[in-house]
């Protein structure tokens, strides 16, 4: 049995503690006390499950049988980024599947694989993942949960080819590349107040296209009265 | 008559920074707040039945029905949980909207919360959507900063607390009672209902379950009132809608049009289809929706048109794929998604998308016989309506209504004939 106190030092404790403190009942903090060891370790190992077990009064077999439920949680050391490539039916069809398998195919490892070692700069762990919510910038991929949207087969590569170089291209939305650890840390909760990462790109031509257009031709909602009744209290029953 | 776009929930996106406290307090941020603190939490309930507002998250259930639900007075403590776990293949609008205008989903949260009497909301979001969360977790620290959360809010008395948790990347905590076991801590599996979340929900307290888009539109409610909310869209379906169009269009995106908007207008705002390739099938509202075609341009997208013409509104995602896309290799592809999202919970859910991969898998090899197609409808036949929740209906959704409108590409596949390719 490993000693939780022994990866995970008083810091860490402290931001489980916080983490438990944000919610009506302490088992709420599961999920992100999981993304916190991960934060940790680049992955849920048998000491982060200790060690989540420890913090909220379960039984490690009640942590497993969560951390097992969600893909999220790597049961094998990740890569110092983790490449998600939509291979949904839509996606799919634009050329996601073409964009994983090339993927595949350069770095020589299939799903939740890693190329390089893990955690290593430049180590990259694939996946095919399920509809990442971009439908409409699709084919998209995500690097650590960041977007890259409208991908072609030879962007995609480029990307992946820079990440195994050490370098971090900027996502399409989302905050400039850190690596799987940091992101898994923000997952937890904890952002640590980077405004410029609040502020870095979202919307994309296809996000704002409907509302774009709108303004473009003077189409608006109704105009609303200045001051709208609100209807009585209604009678008991 | 409306304009063919009502941009409401849409429209602060096009602000700069819009998803920050100064931007959204310039464009009528946090004026709806205000206004509802001064109200009767019973007025609010009753505001939000005559706007006719329905969920948009999926089923469209009344929303002002459902926050009438929560008993009062019942000494207990009650949550308003925000489903943000946005996955529904095709689905792709709330995550815009928490990039965007995270402010309204907050200040909607707020609101809610005053009317149904719970000083607790958790926001659950789609762990996958890290940008969201770190916008939404940027503008829950300056509500609070600003004094819309935290302790007598304005000055009026009342406390609520936010709290934006992630998610771990399970499609089905988009089912509402599957979330609350992820939120509690647990495994992301559905619960048997009744009793449904209005009485036993969160910790098994009263808790209302609303969609980001239903919550967002809360604001605009109270400000504009009912009748205004109603001047969009059709009697049973009032209200704008974010129809988001994806796939073998020429301007894919958001277009947030009054309900009851057709294809046919929708795709013409979309520049049409893609290169000219004509359109071959789609979906009214994820994949989760049984499949329309061409005869379908004509049909109204709200809930009563869309359910009429054989499928469900879902969550207005259109995916439009065009001549090119082999029907039963899309509905192989959705299956496999079905037997892996499938909590494993329920025999016929998981056993049934387990089987229907084989098959289809089978087909597109050219290894199906006739027989297969009434395989697939007898596993589709024991899936709908008795699996524990509506992942498994879903997953039987794309293969009945496959079969039924292009019987003849499965047919073609049991001839030995190529699969057509997933088209390029």
């Amino acid at each position: 049995m490993t000693t939780p106190g022994y990866v995970f030092g008083a810091q860490i404790v402290a931001d489980a503690q916080q983490i438990i403190g944000r919610y009506p009942q302490p088992q709420s903090a599961l999920l992100p006390l999981l993304h916190l060891v991960q934060s940790v370790e680049g992955y849920v190992s048998q000491a982060g499950i200790a060690f989540c077990a420890e913090q909220l009064g379960l039984t490690t077999a009640e942590v497993s049988a969560v951390a097992t439920f969600y893909t999220m949680y790597k049961r094998h050391p990740c890569g110092e980024h983790l490449v998600s490539v939509c291979t949904n039916t839509l996606c799919a069809a634009l050329g996601g599947d073409a964009i994983y398998g090339r993927l595949s195919e350069h770095l020589g490892v299939g799903h939740n694989e890693t190329a390089g070692e893990p955690g290593a700069v430049g180590s990259v762990t694939l996946e095919h993942a399920e509809c990442l919510a971009a439908c409409d910038l699709g084919p998209v991929l995500q690097v650590n949960y960041e977007y890259y949207d409208n991908q072609t087969e030879d962007s995609a590569l480029e990307l992946v080819r820079a990440l195994r170089r050490g370098e971090r291209p900027d996502p399409t939305r989302g905050a400039p590349l850190t690596g799987f650890r940091d992101v898994s840390r923000q997952l937890a909760g904890f952002f640590d107040g980077k405004q410029s990462d609040v502020d870095a790109p979202s919307a994309a031509a296809e996000t704002l296209r409907g509302a774009r257009l709108a303004n473009e031709r003077g189409w608006t909602a109704p105009v609303m009265p200045d001051d709208a009744p609100l209807p009585p209290v209604p009678e008991k029953k | 008559m409306t304009a063919p776009l009502t941009p409401v929930v849409t429209k602060r996106w096009l602000s700069p920074r819009s998803w920050a406290i100064q931007s959204y307090e310039q464009l009528e941020g946090y004026t709806a707040l205000r206004r509802a603190l001064a109200a009767h939490p019973d007025q609010l309930i009753q505001l939000c039945k005559d706007s006719g507002l329905r969920g948009r998250g999926g089923a469209g259930f009344p929303t002002g029905l459902k926050w009438g639900f929560i008993p009062q007075n019942d000494g207990k403590p009650h949550y308003l949980v925000i489903n943000a776990d946005e996955g529904e293949p095709g689905t792709c609008k709330d995550i815009p909207l928490m990039m965007a205008d995270p402010h309204s989903l907050i200040e909607g949260s707020i609101i809610t919360c005053f009317a149904i009497r719970s000083s607790f909301c958790a926001i659950y979001v789609r762990g996958e959507a890290l940008h969201c969360i770190r916008r939404l977790q940027a503008a829950v620290d300056e509500a609070y900063k600003a004094g819309y959360l935290g302790k007598d809010i304005l000055g009026s008395g009342f406390d609520c607390d936010i709290v934006v948790h992630a998610g771990a990347g399970a499609y089905i905590c988009g089912e509402e009672t599957a979330l609350l076991d992820s939120l509690e801590g647990k495994r992301g599996q559905p619960r048997l209902k009744p009793p449904f979340p209005a009485t036993s929900g969160l910790y098994s307290a009263p808790t209302v379950v609303n969609n980001v888009e239903t919550i967002a539109s809360v604001p605009f409610i109270v400000n504009g009132g009912s009748d205004w909310f109603r001047s969009m869209g059709t009697q049973k379906s009032p209200g704008p809608k974010i129809y988001s169009i994806s796939g073998h269009v020429e301007l894919p995106g958001q277009y947030e049009a009054p309900l009851g908007t057709t294809l046919r207008q929708l795709l013409e705002l979309a520049g049409g289809m893609k290169d000219g390739v004509p359109l071959k099938f789609w979906t009214p509202g994820g994949s989760s929706t049984p499949l329309f075609t061409t005869e379908h341009l004509d049909v109204a997208l709200d809930f009563e048109a869309t359910a009429a013409a054989g499928s469900m509104l879902g969550t207005t995602a259109l995916m439009i794929f065009n001549e090119t896309v082999s029907v039963p290799w899309a509905v192989m592809k959705w299956t496999e998604f079905y037997a892996h999202e499938s909590c494993g919970k329920c025999t016929p859910c998981r056993e049934g998308t387990y089987w229907l991969v084989g098959i289809l898998e089978r087909m597109l090899r050219g290894d199906g016989t006739p027989a297969d197609i009434d395989t697939m409808l007898d596993l589709c036949d024991n899936i709908l309506g008795r699996s524990f929740c509506a992942l498994g209906d879903g997953a039987t959704s794309p293969i009945i209504s496959a079969i039924k409108y292009f019987r003849h590409e499965f047919l073609a596949l049991c001839e030995r004939q190529p699969a057509l390719a997933g088209a390029h």
